[in-house]
């Protein structure tokens, strides 16, 4: 066991982490709320509730340092899936808030020869059809 | 004959460090289970991974973590600052068009990740030859900068670590 001070200054970090990350938690839900566009609305759940799933998640790990002295790195896993998973989904819903809600037309030009991958049929993609990627 | 059996050896070491990570604990056991898993799902998965990614500069992948990591923090507060205090009709939301300078489908992907996780930009649509991307930002009274930081900050990194 901790002596009784490191416990109380355990706690009370990990007390701030929590609070801190619950706030950007809120904040994100809030935006969500907020905000009146649903490309503006992706932003909510991508954007402030990284740090807010980031203070949770320390906050877990210091905790089970302070109580059982070992390191847990299962939270360092969350992190890692939680940055895998979540462009992916925010790419599909706009994608799919691309096709149903809007026309090229209304984005700006690619600056290239071809449209945007979702729009055009791909006659105009340079990969190869055996897969290989084009040459660096 | 070991290029065969082990397409990609940097998948296989972070499937196993991702297993004993899952286990919380390494042991001969976890090792022997990950190193397993870490063989097998690159033979199966083979097809999609046509080439092998180079990472030129494993010390510069470090230093690309953190960058992002106090990026992402620093923009936390932005994006709670915006959403909080600033009335929606205010916020200059536009797409924005990051022409890209890299090649290689690695870095692409990363790049795009990187802009969805810092917060204020989401990447939406990458143009069909696969050389600019299409990005949404939440308040960007200045494209360019934003498309430039982008690029300075992050695209350039990842060019010096996938070459």
């Amino acid at each position: 066991m901790n002596a009784p001070i490191t416990s109380l200054l355990g706690e009370a970090i990990v007390a701030l982490l929590l609070l801190a990350g619950s706030f950007f938690m809120i904040v994100g839900s809030f935006g969500l709320l907020r905000l009146p566009t649903l490309m503006q609305r992706l932003h909510a759940p991508t954007k402030a509730t990284t740090l807010g799933v980031g203070g949770i998640l320390i906050a877990s790990m210091l905790y089970f340092v302070f109580e059982t002295g070992r390191l847990s790195v299962h939270e360092l896993l969350i992190t890692l899936f939680l940055f895998l998973t979540a462009p992916v989904t925010a790419y599909m819903l706009a994608k799919a808030h691309l096709h149903r809600a809007r026309a090229e037309r209304e984005l700006p030009p690619t600056g290239r020869p071809v449209g945007w991958a979702t729009f055009d049929p791909g006659e105009g993609s340079d990969r190869s059809d055996d897969g290989s990627r084009p040459g660096r | 004959m070991l290029a065969r059996l082990l397409p990609h050896p940097l998948l296989t070491l972070l499937l196993t460090l991702v297993w004993i990570l899952l286990v919380n604990g390494p042991s001969a056991g976890s090792l022997l289970m990950g190193l397993g898993l870490g063989i097998v799902l690159p033979l199966l998965t083979r097809s999609f991974w046509p080439d092998r990614p180079v990472v030129r500069a494993p010390l510069r992948v470090v230093e690309y973590g953190l960058v992002v990591l106090w990026d992402i923090c620093v923009a936390n507060v932005q994006v709670a600052y915006l959403v909080l205090f600033k009335r929606p009709e205010e916020l200059r939301s536009r797409f924005l068009v990051v022409p890209l300078d890299t090649r290689i489908p690695e870095a692409i992907v990363t790049l795009a990740g990187t802009i969805t996780m810092t917060p204020g930009t989401v990447s939406c649509d990458i143009s069909a030859d696969g050389r600019s991307l299409l990005v949404h930002a939440l308040d960007a009274p200045d494209p360019e900068a934003v498309v430039a930081t982008i690029k300075q900050r992050y695209e350039r990194r990842l060019l010096e670590i996938f070459g």
